[in-house]
């Protein structure tokens, strides 16, 4: 019964939305509109209050503990921080919630982004050796896109750019293409699975 | 200056001591980061969805309808406690049916239909030349779907169009990596830039 029932209303959940999705009427558009953008969007920010609600308890167990407790910490008042200065002050242009997500959240996630840059050289460094053909088409086909999309291309870009623009239109979309024609007829699959209750992994552990 | 200009360097330098190695400065930065960042999307979501969609049209504007999502969403509070867990799995069901049901019309058309009809374009221009370029899409496509059948052992036929398809996706892969080391490397040369000029005062 535990796991039925919620198999039955994602079964069914699955059908009214995709039957909804055919039907041209308005009663039926405007049903479709409703699930999809006030209940799915309610319910999904619920799921992620219970995320936030989770991170709280497993850091307040890590403090008692005293596992990391410095940044533990650290964390906890980073999270009350936003809220406190939103409900105090709002969220609107000159706020202060606004001021740290600018001086504090953007320049530290855009700085995390640019650290990749290193590691992203440095594993091309180690793993682009021109062992075998295809690792040396790998090799220049990147080669190309660094050189048209660098000053470095620069005094050459007449020849590389159209080239290189060539090989991103036409081969590279190819593999690109079925990729996605493959991820589009596994997802189809798979919904479908999840619909028919064949796929319960959702469901999770326990009875 | 600017205090946010001091703050905004100091934390960018904490996080780059992490190019040393992982050090207490860099851990507390990043920590820092998440909490915060969750703080940010927890307004945002409260801001944006439960008051903007739930709260105000159910409680001012009498919106009764609204009363589903919501004991929905206080349904999911039930994993808290072992009692009450199996709860939870009805609005996790109502997400999961519904994006399953989304998901068939949507991924059929942008993902597959949509794909396979860009795939054919005539083999011939308008000048009666060959259209190289649509003959090079539709063979790198079938070589490629041919990699990713693997029903059948890629031998004879099927094994030589199965790496043909392989050179293909080779050259997908180079030219996503390049791409993916600009992006960074812009990314890296705006930080660099913001230290220098903004932050040091070495440049204008």
């Amino acid at each position: 019964m535990r796991r039925r029932v919620p198999q039955l209303v994602c079964g069914l959940f699955g059908l009214l939305i995709f039957t909804l999705h055919f039907l041209t009427s308005d009663q039926a558009h405007r049903t479709y509109r409703l699930i999809l953008d006030d209940y799915y969007q309610i319910v999904f920010a619920f799921a992620l209050l219970v995320g936030v609600v989770s991170f709280i308890r497993v850091n307040l167990k890590a403090v008692e503990r005293g596992k990391d407790r410095p940044y533990r910490i650290v964390s906890l008042l980073g999270l009350l921080l936003m809220p406190v200065l939103a409900m105090g002050w709002g969220i609107g242009g000159d706020s202060p919630f606004l001021w740290v997500f600018d001086n504090v959240q953007v320049p530290m996630q855009a700085t995390v982004f640019a650290l990749l840059a290193f590691y992203v050289a440095s594993a091309s460094f180690r793993g682009f050796r021109a062992r075998s053909l295809p690792a040396t088409v790998l090799l220049l086909s990147a080669l190309l896109t660094l050189l048209s999309r660098s000053d470095l291309g620069g005094f050459m870009a007449e020849y590389i750019t159209p080239v290189a623009d060539w090989v991103r239109y036409n081969p590279s979309m190819s593999a690109r293409r079925a990729i996605l024609i493959g991820i589009g007829l596994g997802s189809l699959t798979t919904s479908l699975r999840v619909i028919l209750g064949i796929e319960r992994t959702w469901l999770g552990g326990g009875k | 200056m600017d205090i946010g200009i001091i703050i905004a360097g100091l934390l960018t330098l904490a996080i780059f001591s992490f190019l040393y190695r992982d050090n207490p400065v860099y851990k507390m930065a990043e920590s820092l980061l998440i909490g915060v960042s969750i703080g940010y999307f927890l307004v945002i979501t409260w801001d944006n969805t439960l008051r903007a969609n739930l709260f105000d049209p159910l409680f001012t504007g009498g919106e009764i309808d609204l009363l589903i999502p919501f004991g929905l969403g206080l349904l999911m509070f039930g994993r808290f406690s072992s009692k009450t867990s199996a709860l939870s799995r009805i609005p996790i069901a109502v997400l999961i049916g519904s994006g399953a049901g989304v998901a068939i019309p949507a991924m059929l058309g942008a993902r597959t239909l949509a794909q396979m009809s860009a795939t054919v374009q005539p083999l011939l221009t308008e000048s009666g030349w060959l259209n190289v370029s649509g003959l090079v899409v539709l063979v790198g496509v079938l070589c490629t779907l041919a990699y990713f059948y693997f029903s059948r052992e890629h031998q004879g036929t099927l094994g030589r169009v199965a790496k043909t398809g392989t050179w293909f996706l080779m050259i997908f892969f180079g030219t996503t990596f390049g791409y993916t080391v600009m992006s960074r490397m812009s990314t890296l040369i705006g930080r660099v830039e913001f230290l220098l000029s903004d932050f040091l005062k070495l440049t204008n």
